[in-house]
């Protein structure tokens, strides 16, 4: 282990009985993010009245739904030392898909959104296939398949936007109220997703493995884990995630974008660097992508608030990617004995 | 891992508790647009991009605007060039911000509709900037230069230019599915009085406005059709990326340049004859109008509608008879960026 | 004489131009811990892969209590009772200590969380880790605390605690001692002795002669792919061990698996 590998995920070195408050938040992963995410909201409220409003949070949540959820599939891939730079084009892919069959009326809208995710599965399977069984850098890989599938967004499109969608593919833009304030339901299927993985990475022994895996595909092959089928099973859900994430654009937009998602691969980086997750594989969880997503979002929403341009909210984001881990490793650090 | 999960759980919990509270008794009276006190009238501005300086130029025109009559400006860009979800993005934080109007330049006329509804609803004027929704009646208002006017100009002088000599035409346009440059470049073959698919066009290449590309197009172009003695350009700087091709096989004496913008750098290009004429167009008025537009509709209530051209000009040295041109000087005198 | 718990004969291995295994031999008696040393490159790791079942070996037989085996991959050798603590490659870092010990293997909880929402037992898995270290009598104050937190002494503890648990013939040690300091290294000797006096053979590899010496019960000397010499640590010094596995010394054809070598 080298110094700068952080200790983990889990638990502080003693037992939670007996370390103090203060210290498990230091040495969990998700609680230096959400302490950052508490702050800006704090600091945005005192800048602007309405920022605290119902409506403006549920907005920020409605905002980062879509990156948030590619950045969970993103998390997956990058908990097992990997990466994923396809996959905003891969989620283009899907969203002209669903939303091409879907407009054109001769399949079902289920159907079609079917459709659209299994592409993006087989698109996470095709990662997966190649960086497992032809051992190529998972870099490379996204990287190539980034532009097959933006150039199969376009081809497929014809560049046209797609219009006049079916009411089930944008349902889940649809709200329904809370108190005062209007929910999508985008929103809470993000949530539900997240909360499904942190409990799947958490508490099955799926997860475990994914974590050993990242930490080392050797260890985790000499432990008697199956780590082609445990890998090439993460990429596909990777891709199935970003189909989710896609039926999710389609909502937010309510048409069927070819241009759509172009920088989203980074983006969902940021969120998960944000959140904590190590580029290295092994540590972070999914909650705290989550985090790391609504960190943007209420950056992006709050800075707007303020009248502060969007050039700077670019380059403040930039700015925090390295003040997280800066401070992430340093806390870390310090912690370790 | 159980200890993880166990800790983010609870946090996850409190902070989606937190979310809610503040949800059910954040939205307070404060309606959503323009009813925040009697402060400075809001008015928001979404360009493309934050990088391209017609951009930046249009949002100085919007800023002296609003300087002079009071209002307060807010702006905001997609990401990149066909960035939706971002422009949706921005309308969605404006519109909580309490803009009382917001001038846009659409990424995609189509896909930005849905989100320009539900900001019309809200009460909030929106005038689409420089290019149209599609539909066009979507928003409020178009300002706008009249993108097939300005083709159809410099294909006008093109054809005088070229004083019955028979043409070679290559044609270096925008990108695929955008309105500005499918517009000029149709009104360049009418001004021309050529047809799509007229063997007179050589050669047609996208270069995405940009000089580099536009280089690129004209090498590739001067491959295929080496006699080509008319280029039409999408806007300068690929003009200048033209210009460079040309000049390195020898042949930017012999080749007709001709373009549409008529920005200061391009302007000066004309005067010193690497572009022989462009059409040039004034975006910072359109800003300029556009914030007027919105503060009217704030003190009175008064609403722009329909399109509104904000004019053209043919810039050249080298008039043409029969099309009526200002010179470079004119030019430089009124030239954006 | 008994039957060896495992035995291989005419094990050979081929990378390319390169012959890892050259027709080795190999005897684990039971009960005993017996030490393989060679210099680099005479093929110890070859030999230890293919015998747990990380490697297939090109030719040649292994012999489980006397019956033939194969084994396809370690998780195959792990399903025969045979584990290993490999070098280096122990323990998933960022996963606590409850977790490696069970890592493959985990536990789910009784009922439909377990059996539907596949939730795993972890109190089970703690409580029986807890025990399986105190059997070894590796002292730790917390079980959820990640391996990346420990000494290497302690992770290496982790290792040897996890194989001994699930081992019910053979365990396996490949340099269990190169990482770790003076007390560090007892302490995971002690381990080896506890492990013996609960009738596990193990198979000890090693470049640390003191250690062997100390240990050992016999001592395979592995010599360009091949079985040199069987020699129990009593009958030669350390000098003549260092000689037969530099091929200064050679030593007279083994007869099947007996015990013991000759000077010429």
């Amino acid at each position: 282990m080298t110094t700068t590998a952080a200790p983990p995920t889990a638990a502080p070195p003693a037992a939670p009985r007996r370390s103090g408050a203060a210290r498990g938040l230091v040495t969990h992963p998700t609680a230096g993010p959400l302490v950052a995410l508490l702050a800006a909201c704090l600091f945005f409220s005192f800048q602007s009245e309405q920022f605290l409003s119902g409506g403006n949070l549920s907005l920020v949540v409605q905002q980062v739904m879509v990156v948030g959820t590619l950045a969970l599939g993103q998390t997956l891939i990058i908990l097992t030392a990997g990466i994923d730079l396809s996959c905003g084009a891969v989620m283009a892919f899907g969203t002209i898909v669903m939303a091409k069959l879907a407009a054109e009326g001769t399949l079902p809208p289920l159907v079609a959104i079917a459709a659209g995710i299994g592409v993006c599965a087989l698109f996470g399977l095709a990662n997966g296939a190649l960086v497992t069984f032809v051992r190529l850098p998972p870099f490379i890989v996204t990287l190539g398949m980034l532009n097959i599938a933006f150039a199969l967004t376009h081809i497929y499109s014809e560049e046209q936007t797609v219009t006049e969608l079916p009411g089930l593919l944008t349902g889940l833009g649809e709200t329904f109220p809370l108190g005062r304030t209007d929910i999508t339901y985008g929103s809470v299927l993000t949530i539900v997703l997240f909360l499904c993985f942190a409990y799947l990475l958490g508490r099955t022994a799926w997860g475990k493995h994914t974590y050993a895996l990242g930490n080392s595909p050797e260890v985790a092959r000499l432990t008697g884990i199956r780590t082609t089928r445990l890998q090439l099973g993460i990429y596909t859900l990777a891709g199935v995630i970003y189909g989710i994430a896609a039926l999710l654009l389609v909502s937010r937009t309510g048409v069927g974008d070819p241009k759509a998602g172009q920088t989203d691969n980074l983006d969902a980086i940021t969120a998960v660097v944000l959140g904590g997750t190590s580029l290295f594989g092994g540590r972070g969880a999914v909650l705290g992508t989550l985090v790391g997503a609504l960190i943007v979002g209420v950056f992006r929403n709050g800075l707007q608030l303020m009248g502060v341009g969007s050039i700077y909210q670019t380059l403040i984001t930039g700015g925090l990617v390295i003040l997280a881990v800066t401070v992430d490793q340093f806390s870390r650090r310090k912690v370790r004995r | 891992m159980k200890r993880t999960f166990r800790t983010a759980l609870p946090l996850a919990a409190s902070l989606a508790s937190a979310a809610l509270l503040l949800t059910a008794c954040g939205e307070g009276a404060k309606g959503s647009a323009g009813s925040v006190g009697s402060g400075p009238v809001k008015v928001g501005l979404i360009t493309k991009t934050d990088t391209n300086p017609f951009f930046v130029k249009m949002k100085e025109g919007a800023e002296a605007s609003a300087k002079k009559s009071g209002a307060e400006l807010s702006t905001a860009a997609g990401k990149f060039d066909g960035d939706n979800e971002g422009q949706v993005t921005a309308i969605e934080n404006m519109v909580a911000a309490g803009v009382k109007g917001i001038l846009i330049t659409p990424n995609d006329s189509k896909a930005i509709v849905p989100a320009i509804q539900q900001a019309r609803k809200k009460g909030v004027l929106v005038i689409a900037l420089d290019s149209p929704t599609d539909p066009q009646d979507a928003a409020d208002a178009l300002f706008a230069t009249d993108n097939l006017k300005a083709g159809e100009l410099i294909g006008r002088y093109a054809k005088a230019a070229m004083a019955g000599r028979p043409a070679k035409i290559a044609t270096l346009d925008l990108a695929p599915g955008v309105a500005v440059g499918q517009l000029r470049h149709d009104g360049f073959l009418k001004g021309y009085g050529i047809k799509d698919g007229d063997p007179a066009v050589a050669c047609s290449q996208d270069t995405g406005g940009d000089q580099a590309k536009g280089q690129t197009a004209m090498e590739n172009c001067l491959q295929k059709a080496p006699d080509i003695n008319l280029v039409y350009t999408i806007n300068e700087p690929a003009a200048l990326g033209a210009y460079t091709a040309l000049k390195a096989k020898g042949r930017e004496k012999d080749v007709l340049i001709v373009s549409v913008d008529g920005g200061c750098t391009g302007t000066e290009a004309v005067k010193s004859g690497k572009i022989a004429a462009t059409s040039q167009q004034y975006p910072l008025l359109m800003a300029a109008k556009g914030v007027e537009a919105v503060v009217a509709y704030a003190e009175d209530g008064t609403k722009a509608s329909g399109y509104v051209d904000t004019g053209v000009n043919l810039i050249t040295d080298k008039a043409a008879s029969g099309v009526s041109a200002k010179d470079t000087a004119y030019g430089l005198e009124n030239c954006w960026g | 004489m008994s039957t060896p718990v495992l035995k291989a004969r005419g094990l050979v291995k081929r990378y390319g131009q390169v012959t890892a295994l050259d027709g080795a031999d190999f005897d684990l008696m039971p009960g005993e811990v017996l030490a393989v040393i060679g210099d680099n490159g005479a093929g110890k790791s070859s030999l230890i892969k293919a015998l747990t079942g990380a490697l297939q070996p090109d030719e040649g037989t292994l012999e489980l209590d006397g019956a033939p085996v194969r084994f396809r991959d370690p998780a195959d050798a792990r399903r025969h009772g045979i584990e290993t603590v490999y070098q280096d490659l122990a323990v998933a870092a960022s996963l606590d200590i409850a977790s490696n010990m069970f890592l493959g293997r985990e536990i789910r909880r009784r009922g439909p969380l377990g059996s539907v929402l596949r939730m795993l037992d972890n109190k089970r898995m703690r409580e029986e880790s807890a025990a399986h270290m105190a059997d070894l009598k590796i002292g730790l104050r917390s079980l959820t605390q990640a391996v990346e937190t420990l000494s290497g002494g302690q992770r290496q503890g982790v290792a040897v605690a996890r194989a001994v648990a699930w081992a019910r013939h053979v365990v396996v040690m490949d340099e269990p001692t190169a990482a770790l300091g003076v007390k560090e290294s007892g302490q995971v000797l002690d381990m080896i002795r506890r492990v013996r006096d609960r009738g596990l053979p193990v198979v000890l590899i090693s470049h640390n002669m003191p250690h062997v010496f100390e240990i050992a019960d016999r001592i395979h000397v592995q010599r360009l792919g091949r079985r040199v010499a069987q020699i129990r640590p009593s009958d030669h010094s350390m000098s003549d061990v260092v000689a037969i596995m530099t091929g200064a010394l050679t030593v007279a054809p083994e007869n099947g698996g007996t015990v013991g070598a000759e000077q010429r």
